[in-house]
């Protein structure tokens, strides 16, 4: 499968990356050939081949519904950017 | 082109998201309590942290099997989660961990009854488990947001129906009908203002007899039943209007504004979402054997359907006042805890439905807050029954254990509501009373059946004032026709 | 005494022939005096290192010391410490500081080893020759003239243990991070079962593949860290609960009568005449110890690259999400609105690699590929497991080579991302079936170290170990130094 300028920059925008038009130009060449390699998996018989998510085929273990956490927020938001009143500020959302 | 003789027909089908009633979060063991400062119930894997990674809560998978045994659904015994990925300031991963390929609870089935008595059958396409996001305060902080992550990782399910409204009674009466039975099941606090509960309507319209699907717009995050009414009409009144002015329909999420009764597209939904969803690689299939879903389906409380069928035989209340009352779990244990005190169901289920009811709503309170205990009201139940007091001393004790009083007897004392039912003393007032009243005793006389009735009740009031009010008024009647008649 | 072995460190402590002050105090100084070449630490964790020492040493002193009192160690900068910067090799994390610590480094911290510090890697992992990582390049200790690459992604890792500034690193592998740089620093690196070491803390590239393990200059030391860092652990889902061996125990088993597979797809005439030789020398060697070789198939080997450049990068696009300016990392100065926010955090604090990796993720995932890539790359996946399956039913363990070459020169590879990912073609095909997978030292192309490869069946790290032992028990590849060090 080939990909254009045009594909790059519409996933480059899903993935939240900006991506100059020379970027994009060498993007295109480096996945194209990406692509080329990947292309090989159809060559591939996969016919009722369970596809396989996790290596060990193990299933989950739950947790049982107790809580163990206190307030961390002092600590946790040392890291922040940008904080108010314990929030996390962004720019403004219009939803 | 259609001809503005059209004659449309609406087809509803609701996302509804339920937060689900545990301690903790859905992958961390965070409280979900609701009300705290904001991030103070967010820890590492909350906030999304390199590194962390999330744990299932067992109480939020056996949450979505209780309400999968309780619409007759299929439960995958084998459920996984997946990734559905998009940006926003709060989703801390970048991805909801939410279910698509093998949810938790499969097809299934909710009946509904309309307010005509009419019953139709709701399907549910499936429901799901996922985490709640954050909350986006757009409160000015001199022209940011601020983002509150407490409620992130909250359990959810996402109960998805099929189309199978045609207008907003029947969609209200199945939002409804959710409510009463996550509530009875005891898996949803259902405390709709606080966004417990919330619903996605799915909204087309199509002519009369088509069986085409029109193009749907999605009205978000209605919290109300009320709102949910007025939002549908509102989106049925703004398609119509757009496609008998030649326009067409645009498949796009829409916000309901409820102080403006107004709707909008809205702009972050804007652009064409591609979720990229995958399964979820810090994750692994859940199962569960039929043993564990079994002693699920053995312990299921009392569902509303079977509580209304139960109510009509118990108590022999009217399969309405049953209804009204069954599809509400807390009131429907108010309602028996009340008339194990009073011993009088149908007398418990007026009170529960009349006067209880009307301060509720007037009062815009829930039950959970009502001033007054179901014993105590049992008691004043009782009390009218065995004729301690009146009805309108009923009301007034009524509005007194309202305010924060709890003796029900306590309160007939001091307000001397008791009511006189000693036949002999009752009997000399009538006596005295109409020794004052010889016309009105001759005109009782030449009347005939149908006027006396009339005129009987004008000897009460002087009776009433006679007694100071505490006469038993049902005595005096009895009295009086018997001396009348005489 | 920055040539012993962790065995031989803790020998030490216990007979009080030198304190963990002074063992500690000795890597220090070698760290300040010789990194400034090799740049194989991000972070230096010197006062905390010389606390955690005298710590040690009261330990030692009243007698409450086990094997792993007061031992240094380094842990890959993928690893959350708490109180200490974490940046996973990216301008993202640059200045982030964990508040919390991996389960793997608290593992460590109660079992007494003392963190010299972090070490340089390729940025999210994503890389074979260390040349990714925002902090410079790593260069391999056993460089000439030319400087050469460590090889990637735990380059830091390996370099630092490779040039003594380290006794033994922690280090992850996905396709081949561990054991790709173990090979190109004549190092003894393990990538166990997927799921015996808890990833909780380690800074997610591909959480499917991912695995923590030891880099160490000999098994017996990687087995030691194993026992350490292995075990379920119920803040990672994906964590086995299967009881841990004691990994130190069957070191010395005699290996006499034990079956090595040695696939075709891996002998053919792609490999090079002198690591064909080296490997043929390798398996007399372990024949002379008794071992019997056989010839398998793993038919669908070829298909581990590509099936890896889909899966690695999908989920790595999701993992990467969660950076996004708003609660830690890198935010852009002055953003004009959320979408400006989101577009210059990630994109200034995120490399060339990573974005590439990102986008073909984003790619294989996005609508209308999902089958053809994702899908199809899961079924690929299982076909690979089934052929190792199928191979482990008639032999005990398997033989191949680490990686293609030894170590190379920087920009080696040119411009074509293509070519460095074809480094990892011996080693992705274990992190797809989730098998342990370990190299070691099996000799020397142009006077640089190259290892070979012992693939074994799910958590059966104790009989890799044990065969690697026996091997570094009558070779003597995994004692030789880098000239100067």
């Amino acid at each position: 499968m080939s990909i254009g300028p045009e594909d790059i920059k519409k996933i480059a925008h899903l993935a939240r990356l900006q991506i100059s038009e020379n970027e994009a130009d060498k993007l295109c060449h480096d996945i194209g050939n990406i692509l080329t390699l990947v292309d090989q998996l159809q060559n591939a018989n996969t016919d009722n081949i369970e596809p396989m998510a996790n290596p060990l085929d193990a299933t989950q273990v739950l947790r049982a519904d107790i809580i163990t956490e206190t307030n961390k927020r002092d600590e946790l938001q040392k890291i922040s950017p940008l904080v108010e009143d314990g929030l996390f500020l962004v720019p403004k959302v219009i939803e | 082109m259609t001809s503005i003789h059209t004659e449309w027909e609406t087809v509803i089908g609701l996302e509804v998201h339920v937060q689900l009633a545990t301690k903790t979060k859905i992958f961390s063991g965070s409280s979900t309590a609701y009300g705290a400062e904001p991030n103070t119930q967010a820890n590492e894997v909350d906030l999304a942290l390199p590194g962390t990674l999330p744990v299932p809560n067992e109480q939020a998978f056996r949450y979505a099997i209780m309400f999968g045994l309780a619409i007759k659904a299929d439960i995958n015994k084998r459920s996984i989660f997946e990734r559905k990925n998009y940006f926003y300031p709060d989703l801390p991963k970048g991805y909801q961990t939410t279910q698509l390929d093998l949810p938790i609870v499969g097809a299934g089935n909710v009946d509904i009854t309309l307010d005509n008595g009419d019953t139709k059958t709701v399907r549910i396409h499936h429901a799901h488990l996922e985490e709640d996001a954050g909350k986006s305060l757009h409160e000015d902080y001199h022209g940011y947001t601020g983002i509150d992550l407490n409620r992130a990782g909250t359990p959810l399910i996402e109960i998805v129906s099929e189309p199978d409204m045609y207008n907003a009674e029947e969609a209200v009466a199945f939002a409804k009908k959710l409510h009463s039975i996550v509530t009875s099941l005891g898996i949803c606090d259902g405390e709709m203002s606080q966004g417990s509960m919330r619903f996605d309507v799915n909204i087309s319209i199509r002519p009369k007899g088509s069986d085409k699907l029109g193009t749907r717009t999605e009205t978000k995050n209605l919290n109300s039943f009320r709102f949910m009414e007025k939002a549908i009409a509102l989106e049925v009144e703004r398609q119509i209007d757009v496609l008998e002015s030649g326009g067409s329909i645009t498949q796009e999420t829409r916000l309901y504004d409820a102080e403006k009764d107004f709707s909008r597209a809205m702009r972050s939904k804007e652009e064409a979402n591609d979720y990229r969803y995958f399964p979820c690689p810090d994750l692994l299939p859940v199962e569960f054997d039929d043993s564990y879903i079994q002693e699920i389906q053995n312990s299921l409380p009392e569902l509303p359907d079977s509580r209304c069928t139960r109510f009509v035989e118990q108590y022999g209340l009217s399969t309405y006042d049953a209804r009204l009352i069954a599809n509400q779990a807390d009131l429907s244990s108010y309602f028996e805890v009340m008339t194990r005190t009073s011993s009088d169901a149908k007398l418990s289920a007026n009170w529960v439905l009349g006067e209880l009811s009307a301060n509720l709503n007037s009062k815009n309170t829930s039950l959970s807050h009502c001033p007054i205990s179901a014993e105590a009201l049992g008691q004043l139940v009782l009390r009218v029954k065995d004729n301690t007091i009146s009805s309108s001393g009923a009301k007034k004790v009524f509005s007194l254990l309202w305010s924060g009083k709890e003796d029900v007897d306590q309160i007939i004392e001091q307000e001397g509501l008791k009511q006189v039912s000693d036949t002999g003393a009752l009997e000399k007032l009538v006596d005295q009373v109409l020794a004052e009243m010889p016309e009105q005793i001759t005109q009782y006389k030449e009347a005939d059946v149908k006027k006396r009735k009339k005129l009987m009740g004008g000897f009460m009031g002087p009776l009433m004032k006679a007694s100071k009010g505490q006469g038993n008024p049902k005595l005096f009647n009895e009295i009086l026709a018997k001396k009348l008649n005489d | 005494m920055f040539n012993k072995t962790v065995k031989e460190l803790s020998n030490g402590l216990a007979n009080g022939e030198f304190s963990s002050i002074e063992i500690t105090q000795t890597y220090l100084d070698r760290i300040k005096k010789l990194d400034g070449k090799f740049n194989s630490f991000i972070s230096l964790t010197e006062e905390s290192a010389l606390k955690e020492a005298s710590i040690a040493d009261a330990r030692i002193a009243e007698g409450k010391a086990n094997i792993w009192t007061g031992i240094p160690l380094a842990h890959k900068d993928i690893f959350c410490t708490k109180g200490i910067k974490t940046t996973c090799g990216s301008r993202m994390l640059e200045n982030f500081v964990s508040p919390y610590d991996a389960t793997l480094v608290s593992n460590f911290k109660s079992a007494g080893a003392v963190c010299l510090g972090k070490t340089n890697m390729d940025e999210f992992a994503m890389g074979s020759s260390n040349e990714t990582s925002y902090f410079g390049k790593v260069i391999n200790p056993w460089s000439g003239d030319i400087d050469l690459v460590p090889g990637g992604s735990s380059g830091g890792s390996a370099a630092s243990v490779a040039a003594r500034l380290s006794p033994i690193a922690t280090a992850t592998d996905t396709g081949g991070s561990i054991r790709q740089p173990a090979s190109l620093c004549g190092l003894t690196g393990l990538k166990p079962t997927y799921g015996r070491v808890s990833r909780y803390g380690m800074i997610a590239f591909a959480s499917s593949l991912d695995q923590a393990g030891p880099m160490a200059r000999t098994a017996e030391d990687a087995a030691m860290m194993l026992n350490v860092m292995s075990g379920y652990d119920p803040k990672d889902s994906t964590s086995i609960n299967k009881d841990v061996p004691n990994y130190t125990a069957d070191l010395n088993n005699s290996i006499k009568g034990l079956k090595i597979g040695l696939p075709n797809e891996f002998f053919n005439e792609h490999l090079s005449p002198e690591l064909q030789a080296i490997l043929q020398t390798a398996i007399k060697s372990l024949e002379s110890l008794g071992v019997e070789f056989k010839e398998i198939s793993l038919p669908h080997s070829d298909l581990s690259v590509p099936a890896y450049y889909v899966i690695a990068p999908a989920e790595c696009s999701a993992n990467l999400s969660r950076f996004d300016g708003v609660r830690y990392g890198h935010r852009c100065e002055h953003p004009q609105d959320l979408m400006d926010l989101y577009l210059r955090s990630r994109s200034e604090g995120f490399g060339q690699e990573v974005k590439r990796r990102i986008l073909i993720g984003t790619y294989a995932l996005s609508a209308g590929y999902y089958d053809a890539y994702y899908r199809k790359a899961q079924q690929v996946r299982r076909l690979i497991k089934n052929d190792f399956v199928e191979a482990f039913k008639d032999v005990d363990l398997i033989l191949g080579p680490t990686s293609p070459s030894e170590a190379f020169g920087f920009n080696a590879k040119g411009d074509d991302p293509v070519k460095m990912y074809l480094e990892d073609i011996f080693t992705i095909s274990t992190n797809l079936a989730g098998l342990p997978g370990m190299s070691l030292p099996a000799g020397l192309i142009n006077g640089l170290p190259i290892g070979m490869q012992l693939i074994g069946n799910y958590f059966d790290e104790a009989r890799m170990l044990n065969v690697a032992h026996q091997f570094q028990s009558a070779t003597d590849w995994h004692t030789l130094a880098p000239k100067n060090c």
